[in-house]
């Protein structure tokens, strides 16, 4: 299915890869890629296994079967901080930041800059402080006061510092979790031309996400994802927004029906569940429809 | 108030202008420096006749701080930390019986060892006992409270048990009069007359090693990696902060303070005792809470448990100079307590409100 538009090497790939929890086969034979300068977008429902492949691609999770390639060679990491000193930053959902903490706290948290030698390094706070803002700034986003904790931010704004958390350490594979989920429109549009931004530099991003009008304006390949195994993979060539739109379709019919039914059969929970098996079995069909 | 302040050049308008008051509120430790100052004046108008404004009272209460604020210490780190560790109190009495076991002569059931390798080997066994705790909660992932719970009562049963099955006894007397006591006696045990009172050198220890350990918190990447670790562990991680290690050195923390009081009460009171130290667990909880530091982990202070430990302090001195009976200390104590959670769940609520 795939024709790569480029020859370039991918700069991150996974081959063949699976995750097993127990008997819970959460990620089966699953192959992707990145390459330096684009965009890879992996789409899928909720419970299609993004969660997982991101945790296995950023070094949480070990993966069962299959191959990580870095830059070409074979890589397995032991915690995700390997990962990250490779380059491989990731951006996850839950955002990785601590509400309590000051935001530039949480911006250096794992990697703080030090002053001074030996024995007696320190964290260098002032620069901590600075270049919290200036990075900030950087992303048009003009931070009140470094010292506020991360808790009082608004969804958006800890998005984007944890985008510009990332970027600023150097990553080379930015790998990001819903990161327009939560956000209005206006806010999207910002994180969105940010991964452009990034692109720009000459870094791989892994856009993940379940909302194909985000995805496809910024992405350059289209990998879906669904009950953890590839459904489809293409390039931008090959899929217009329309189908792309049509191949999602399937869950996001599935989302609002089993919304509607919760709702209106409340009262008899057994109902609702069996109603929402009904329902799943429809989309299913769909889907399968409109994947053909 | 001569000339009028220029406004700052890039004011941003969604910044409110909140009081310098309402910004201090928010520092963990304000609370117990507040505190402190309205216990200090309450006992000092009640307990003027007492003599409670006086440097032998003032003495006699940063004496009874010392050993509480030094424990204190080492439980704010742990509890910022997000860890609870309640073995430190009962690891106090068996580490002072493993000092005076090893240097008790051998006709009276001990190992007739000199002072200082009976330290070291006490501060191994202390060390090796925190570390053991800290790869238990981690591996296991039970609350650290059931874990040092069960460590709590080994640690005391220990404490009791090899002495008496040793030497029969639970009291262990005649430090110094093993080689090596004169060093420990003047690290240990020295008193500084100051304006005629008799300070013990453990308030040294116990305000130096604060200083140091704010500078650890504040200052370093341990400390970052310890308001992580305690604010959410699973966040921490994932950006790559070695929490399992971050906690195992925590414990191993408070184990050594556990040590080091130890050590300072056995040389103070020329030995030691089975059930010394029995409470200290919850008094250095409560110091550390009335300090600012939050139950839930990743937000306090060891400035505020050191004026935590003084609170304490400085209501039992008062308690016992007014000769109001002793028994209600433990109700002011538990009162003060509740408060202080109540009021750090109220500045918590604030911090975190969007």
């Amino acid at each position: 299915m795939t024709t790569p538009t480029t020859t370039e090497a991918p700069l991150l790939e996974v081959k063949h890869l699976s995750k097993y929890f127990g008997s819970v086969i959460a990620l089966e034979d699953v192959s992707m890629f990145v390459r330096a300068g684009e965009v890879t977008c992996l789409l899928g429902d909720n419970g299609a296994g993004k969660s997982t492949l991101i945790k296995a691609l950023s070094g949480v999770h070990k993966p069962t079967k299959g191959e990580y390639l870095f830059d070409g060679t074979k890589r397995e990491f032991d915690s995700p901080r390997e990962a990250l000193e490779l380059g491989i930053a990731t951006v996850y959902q839950d955002l990785a930041m601590i509400p309590l903490m000051s935001i530039w706290r949480n911006f250096f948290l794992g990697s703080e800059p030090k002053k001074g030698f030996g024995p007696f390094r320190t964290f260098d706070v002032d620069f901590a402080k600075q270049t919290t803002r200036e990075e900030m700034a950087k992303m048009g986003i003009d931070i009140r006061d470094p010292d506020q904790p991360v808790g009082t931010l608004s969804g958006g704004e800890r998005q984007s510092v944890a985008i510009a958390r990332a970027v600023y350490f150097g990553a080379k594979v930015l790998i990001l979790d819903e990161p327009t989920a939560a956000l209005g429109v206006k806010q999207a549009g910002v994180v969105l031309r940010y991964v452009v931004q990034a692109k720009q530099r000459g870094i791989g991003v892994i856009l993940i996400t379940h909302n194909p009008h985000h995805a496809y304006p910024v992405g350059d390949h289209f990998v879906i994802l669904r009950r953890g195994q590839i459904y489809g993979d293409y390039t931008k060539d090959e899929i217009g927004l329309d189908q792309l739109v049509q191949m999602m379709a399937g869950g996001a019919d599935l989302e609002a029906l089993s919304h509607e039914l919760e709702s209106a059969t409340r009262a008899d929970s057994d109902e609702a569940e069996a109603l929402r098996k009904a329902a799943a079995g429809f989309a299913e069909e769909a889907k399968e429809a409109g994947g053909d | 108030m001569t000339t009028d302040t220029a406004p700052p050049a890039a004011a941003d308008e969604r910044v409110r202008q909140v009081s310098t008051v309402t910004r201090l509120l928010t520092r963990p430790e304000l609370g117990a420096i507040v505190a402190t100052i309205v216990v200090w004046v309450f006992f000092a108008v009640v307990a003027w006749d007492n003599n409670f404004v006086s440097w032998s009272t003032s003495a006699a209460i940063l004496n009874r701080a010392a050993p509480l604020g030094l424990l204190a210490i080492a439980v704010a780190l742990l509890m910022i930390g997000g860890e609870f560790d309640l073995s430190i109190g009962s690891l106090l009495g068996w580490s002072g019986m493993v000092i005076m076991l090893l240097v008790t002569p051998t006709n009276a059931g001990g190992w007739g060892w000199s002072l200082w390798p009976a330290v070291a080997l006490a501060l191994v066994i202390a060390l090796i006992s925190g570390f053991l705790n800290g790869v238990l909660v981690v591996s296991t992932r039970l609350p650290s409270f059931i874990i040092t719970l069960g460590s709590l009562f080994i640690f005391r049963g220990l404490a009791v048990a090899i002495p008496r099955i040793r030497t029969n006894r639970t009291q262990l007397g005649g430090m110094d009069e093993v080689s090596g006591f004169d060093l420990a006696d003047a690290l240990f045990g020295t008193d500084i007359t100051l304006f005629g009172a008799s300070f013990d050198i453990a308030i040294v220890w116990w305000i130096g090693l604060t200083l140091l350990a704010t500078f650890v918190l504040l200052r370093t990447q341990f400390g970052n990696w310890v308001f992580g670790a305690g604010g959410d562990a699973n966040a921490a991680r994932n950006t790559g902060v070695p929490v399992t290690r971050v906690k195992i050195i925590l414990f191993m923390t408070t184990a050594f303070a556990a040590f080091l009081v130890a050590i300072i009460q056995a040389v103070q009171f020329n030995g030691s005792d089975s059930l010394r130290g029995t409470l200290q667990e919850f008094n250095a909880i409560i110091a550390v809470v009335v300090g600012g530091t939050l139950l839930t982990g990743g937000y306090g202070s060891v400035v505020g448990a050191m004026f935590g430990a003084l609170i304490f302090a400085m209501v039992q001195q008062g308690i016992i100079i007014t000769g109001v009976d002793g028994d209600w200390f433990r109700v002011f104590v538990g009162g003060v307590l509740v408060l202080a959670v109540i009021f750090n769940n109220f500045i918590r609520t604030q911090a975190a409100r969007r």
